[in-house]
């Protein structure tokens, strides 16, 4: 009798977990096969519009041969700019988290807010730059998309630089300190140092980061469908001319906004290697 | 005891060493006061956001007052503007994204650490973070070029026919199968939030110590008992956290919704009608908007999301901190 209904029970738990197995197998099959379908995709238009040309030809007008190269070059300008601007402030504010400012009430603040400016969303640091400079500058420009873009990257730096600091085990800092070393000599010649592959994977994610944003330069740097070097004034850039062209209704502008996009994709898939092979690297 | 020799002596310490002691603190100082300000920064970012946003909204909030949110009339040419489409739109594209999403997304963290062969966890794992890192202007023409097409012709005509008598559904999905709208909108937003949610689940759910989950599956559970009674109450708080840092992503989203929503400012019953949110409502308006009051507008529809977000954001961060802090700082 009781081994009856123990096995009823038994057979019903099996059962239970046959189910729950099958279904969390099904999500993950589901969830994977939308996402390589989207790479597939990516791949497939990308590289049918990839040639020698993106690279050294200019945006043409529709119906006419060209390439990315102008917006191949406002991009990396802009993004260049905005990890020299960001990434010194983001080092000095991870810093004072994960050395000065530990135990203390600033930093706690500061971590919450950054960690909220880490997810807030895109579009709103282009109104906000869009409000102190395009409106006070009376133009759209490539100074400030960089100034967006430096928005964006301060936060990555400030929390992958705390989190790599908070690793350094003290014991080399009162190494240090026992030598008679100042507090900002210890900072620099051993903290530092010895976090140096994790601080740089951080600025790679930034990169990484800031090489697809699409909102942000709409609303400060508008386009430009001519090579232009002036910063001053709107420059091209490969996520707005990838969003200007696949909103157009013509063919040949469709295909360069995929191999633009296979393109920030490639970037974006190499620097998260590479920061990925230096965290391992750090590990071993 | 040894003697020291500067002990012993300490007239000996050359005036050019004293120098370079006190050129050491002193630089120390400097170089303390510019993590400080650097700190520092970071809130005056944020508070320069709040400020600026509010400022530029502010022609728009002494015009319109408490209509702004009340009202979906969005008419730029007699210059009255309501925003009441756009924030129903955000939350319910966000809503139906995460619907579609976290299920999905804990599925797939479940069967990474439990179901699937340990030789295959690292490189499907390390594929979805990579994938949680794609620009969403990718996920965007995807599904203006391949999806929205797709299912209009395929999938969309058939769905309508197949539920038109049912009571609420046949409401919830009528319309003419434009391929663009509000639920292709949320589609390609859960998918594109699908990775992260996926990635901060797992890690979430590696928190879990081995002895807890071990000592249940000693105590003859089945792998579903140990999701359910162990895995899921330790890490509540953090896949609660994640759940909401992915909504934050999902509100904010402009560029895999701007293609695919069709920009309407009207409010429609069926999910199949274009609708829009707030930020492809900025995305496709900002830049060719004529007039303060219609810049004005825009912006005080980005404050408004900017609430939004900061809200579901700072809860995020409250949750993670509970689940840091159970977990002893093992990073979340």
């Amino acid at each position: 009798m009781t081994i009856a209904i123990n096995k009823r029970i038994y057979h019903g738990r099996k059962r239970a977990n046959g189910v729950f197995l099958t279904l969390s197998t099904l999500a993950a099959g589901f969830g994977l096969i939308w996402l390589a379908l989207i790479l597939y995709s990516l791949f497939y238009n990308g590289f049918s519009g990839l040639s020698l040309k993106v690279f050294t030809e200019m945006t043409p007008p529709p119906g006419q041969d060209g390439g990315l190269a102008n917006a191949i070059f406002g991009s990396v300008v802009m993004s260049l700019l905005a990890v020299f601007a960001g990434t010194p402030i983001g080092i000095m504010a991870g810093t004072y988290l994960a050395e000065y400012g530990r135990y203390s009430w600033l930093s706690d603040t500061v971590r919450f807010i950054n960690d909220i400016l880490l997810s807030a969303p895109s579009i709103l640091i282009g109104l906000f730059i869009y409000v102190i400079v395009v409106a006070t500058t009376h133009t759209f420009s490539g100074w400030a998309g960089a100034a967006a873009l430096t928005v964006i990257v301060i936060p990555v730096v400030v929390r992958t630089t705390e989190n790599m600091l908070l690793l350094v085990p003290n014991g080399l800092r009162e190494a240090a300190a026992a030598m008679g070393a100042p507090r900002s000599m210890i900072i620099r010649a051993v903290t530092w140092r010895a976090a140096r592959a994790g601080m740089v994977t951080g600025v790679l994610l930034a990169i990484a980061r800031i090489s697809g944003e699409t909102a942000p330069l709409l609303l400060t740097v508008l386009s430009n469908q001519f090579w232009s070097t002036h910063l001053g004034g709107p420059i091209a850039s490969l996520p707005v001319m990838i969003f200007n062209f696949a909103m157009s209704p013509y063919e040949d502008w469709h295909k360069l906004a995929w191999a633009g996009a296979l393109l920030i994709t490639l970037a974006v898939l190499t620097l998260s290697i590479i920061a990925r092979i230096l965290e391992s690297s750090r590990k071993n | 005891m040894a003697d020291v020799a500067y002990e012993s002596n300490p007239m000996t310490v050359s005036d050019s060493k004293i120098a370079a002691v006190k050129r050491s603190g002193a630089g120390d100082v400097r170089f303390h006061a510019l993590t400080v300000a650097a700190a520092a920064i970071v809130v005056l970012l944020f508070l320069g956001m709040m400020g600026a946003l509010t400022e530029g909204a502010w022609l728009s909030i002494r015009t319109f007052g408490a209509s702004f949110v009340t009202s979906q009339k969005w008419n730029p040419v007699t210059e009255q503007f309501g925003a009441l489409a756009a924030v129903y739109g955000t939350l319910v594209t966000s809503v139906l994204a995460m619907a579609l999403a976290v299920p999905v997304g804990i599925g797939i963290a479940i069967f990474l650490t439990e179901i699937c062969p340990r030789s295959l966890r690292r490189p499907i794992g390390i594929a979805i973070e990579l994938l949680a890192g794609i620009p969403s202007i990718v996920y965007g023409i995807w599904g203006l070029f391949v999806f929205a097409p797709y299912f209009q012709e395929h999938i969309q005509p058939w769905l309508v026919d197949a539920v038109a008598d049912i009571p609420v559904l046949g409401t919830i999905f009528e319309g003419p199968p434009y391929g663009i709208g509000m639920f292709t909108a949320s589609f390609i937003l859960s998918i594109m939030i699908l990775p992260f949610i996926s990635a901060v689940t797992r890690d979430v759910f590696d928190t879990v110590p081995a002895t807890l989950k071990e000592s249940a599956y000693a105590l003859g559970c089945t792998t579903s008992e140990v999701v359910g009674s162990v895995v899921l109450p330790f890490s509540r708080a953090g896949v609660v956290g994640g759940a909401m840092l992915a909504l934050g992503r999902a509100l904010g989203e402009t560029m895999a919704v701007t293609f695919v929503i069709g920009n309407s400012h009207k409010i429609h019953a069926s999910l199949f009608a274009p609708g829009t949110t707030i930020s492809a409502t900025v995305a496709n308006e900002f830049t060719e908007a004529v007039g303060d009051i219609y810049h004005s507008s825009l912006i005080e529809a980005g404050l408004i999301l900017f609430f939004i977000s900061f809200v579901v954001l700072a809860a995020a961060q409250l949750m993670l901190r509970i689940l840091h802090k159970r977990a002893g700082g093992v990073a979340a």
